[in-house]
């Protein structure tokens, strides 16, 4: 049976438990990974990172969102009262909805039923995780309007074109992989990468090496992490937030990170399958009963450090450059790659050999290599910005003005000056 | 019946952050400071607004909003097409790249027309 008809069949009971067990893990893994992100950055900058609480500071965590729980909640004059309470809410929510389909682990037996492990899944299951990304942004945006504070408003702004943005760049990024696995439902495209099946990440590399930049684009990480960006807007949307309110801000970008991390691991890694060179072991018994949560996490694992590594690596974007690559880059390679995939798929399926597929690729290749270079340079843009000399109502001084030198004087000889300040005392050369 | 999990994992998600957001109205302390509830400026003393936010945005958010409706249909429609496109065989390759290239008009004009540029 296939993972759709086995969840279908869930009482109401299991599903909640379930659920239950969903959220556990995913605030687990938030706590966890704060601190596995402070230690890892502590680490690449030649510090040891927290390591007082708990063993290895493990407990750094959960005491920070217990001091953040004492903490006075402080509510500007002019935000907007029921929005500005929603908002924390409203991102921490939506945060946890796309993990709802996501495949933990394949059949198991839980509480005497057999059962799949994932919460939901549905013909339309990519979608939801894009729905529900998308819901994300509202906590954002209404945090920042909400406020009533110019760098918030900026912030926020900012957050929502560049979340949309990459948002195409991520949904464009599927489609190879819906192309091939057939289905939208997260079950399917798992089971199409296991069991002889290869992982998309090598298969479709253009499509993942996309979405892994475009999932930190689209959860305002480093080096994408304008919407926040210290030196320009303070703290970005949640400048105004104190308190549990900003530690819900701070879950939501938290869980919003393990929930694209999995989307990458369902969608590229092969899910919950055993890495393949393991897939074999024992007649396929690493691919059974619970081991397949195990292979998942160690995949969850691994995308999240990456997200912590490009944090400890990179210095920020700035925001043209940022959202030049968004929309000059990622989305005509993404659809010059759909169509070159579409076509070899379909000129497989319609029974053209290796052979020919090799000829017509090289042929296309060579044509387009011909156009690029047969076409005339464009004359080199100048960098120097226009800027308007005259015209307006100000004046404005020559651009090419140079300072001139300050002529030399000679010193004054021995000149009694009683009336010497602190100021000019300083000034060699007796300029003063 | 199938969305059922979904609202199950809504409910407690969303419970627990309106729970957070409201017992941190009861835990903390309160402290009246005048320049506490002040927008926040850098010490600045804020600027006064009308409304909030000032009620004005720069427009290039506007354009990049369109932007994304834009390009937002055309990825809702190759979905579909990406499901069933092994049984649409040699017409569905000649209908998508005429679909996608339609739409790179639209992409080329925009970004000659400067629509994609910051600064």
């Amino acid at each position: 049976m296939s993972a759709r008809e086995l969840i279908a069949n869930d009482p109401t009971w299991l599903s909640l438990v379930k659920a239950v067990l969903v959220f556990a893990l995913l605030l687990v893994i938030t706590i966890l990974l704060i601190w596995f992100e402070r230690r890892v950055l502590g680490r690449m900058q030649q510090r040891p990172g927290p390591n007082r609480v708990g063993p290895f500071g493990l407990l750094q965590t959960v005491a920070d969102a217990l001091k953040l729980a004492f903490k006075e909640d402080i509510r500007p004059k002019l935000a907007d009262n029921w929005v500005y309470f929603l908002a924390p809410a409203i991102s921490a929510g939506a945060a946890f909805l796309a993990f709802s389909v996501i495949p933990l682990g394949g059949q198991v037996n839980l509480f005497g039923y057999q059962t799949s492990l994932q919460l939901a899944d549905m013909p339309v299951s990519l979608l939801v995780v894009l729905a529900c990304s998308s819901v994300g942004v509202y906590g954002i945006v209404l945090g920042g309007w909400s406020s009533g504070s110019p760098y918030p408003l900026l912030g926020a702004l900012r957050s929502a074109a560049q979340v949309i943005s990459y948002e195409i760049a991520m949904g464009l990024s599927f489609v190879a992989v819906i192309l091939f696995a057939g289905s939208l439902s997260t079950g399917d495209i798992v089971d199409a990468q296991g069991q002889g099946g290869v992982w998309y990440a090598f298969l479709l590399p253009v499509s993942f090496v996309i979405y892994v930049i475009s999932m930190v684009g689209e959860t305002n990480r480093a080096p994408f992490d304008l919407a926040e960006a210290e030196s320009e807007l303070i703290g970005g949307y949640h400048t105004e937030y104190s308190s549990i309110k900003f530690a819900m801000f701070f879950l939501g970008e938290y869980v919003n990170m393990v929930t694209v991390s999995a989307v990458a691991t369902t969608l590229f890694l092969g899910g919950w399958h055993a890495p393949f060179w393991l897939g074999g072991v024992g007649g396929g018994v690493l691919n059974t009963g619970w081991w397949p949560l195990l292979w998942f996490l160690l995949k969850v694992v691994f995308m999240l450090f990456i997200f912590v590594w490009l944090r400890g690596a990179l210095p920020r974007m700035r925001y043209d450059q940022f959202m030049k690559l968004g929309w000059k880059v990622l989305v005509p390679v993404n659809l010059v790659w759909i169509v070159a995939v579409v076509a070899v798929r379909t000129m497989r399926n319609t029974g053209v050999g290796t052979a020919q597929l090799l000829t017509i690729i090289g042929i296309v290749v060579v044509v387009v290599l011909a156009i690029v270079l047969l076409l005339p340079n464009r004359p080199a843009a100048s960098d120097v910005e226009e800027v308007p000399v005259t015209g307006g109502d100000h004046p404005l001084p020559p651009l090419d003005l140079e300072v001139p030198k300050v002529p030399k004087r000679k010193p004054v000889a021995a000149a009694p000056a009683p009336e010497l300040s602190a100021e000019e005392e300083g000034v060699p050369d007796g300029r003063a | 019946m199938e969305y059922v999990p979904i609202l199950l994992l809504f409910v407690l998600g969303f419970g627990f952050a309106v729970f957070s957001v409201t017992i941190a109205e009861v835990t903390g302390p309160r402290r009246f400071n005048k320049a506490k509830q002040e927008g926040y400026e850098c010490g600045i003393e804020p600027s006064p607004q009308p409304v909030v936010g000032g009620g004005r945005m720069p427009v290039a958010y506007y354009l990049t909003a369109m932007l994304f409706i834009l390009f937002d249909i055309e990825m809702v429609f190759l979905y579909p097409f990406a499901v069933t496109a092994d049984a649409l065989g040699v017409f569905g390759l000649v209908e998508i790249v005429l679909f996608i290239a339609t739409v790179a008009f639209a992409y080329a004009y925009v970004w000659r027309r400067g629509g994609l540029d910051w600064n």
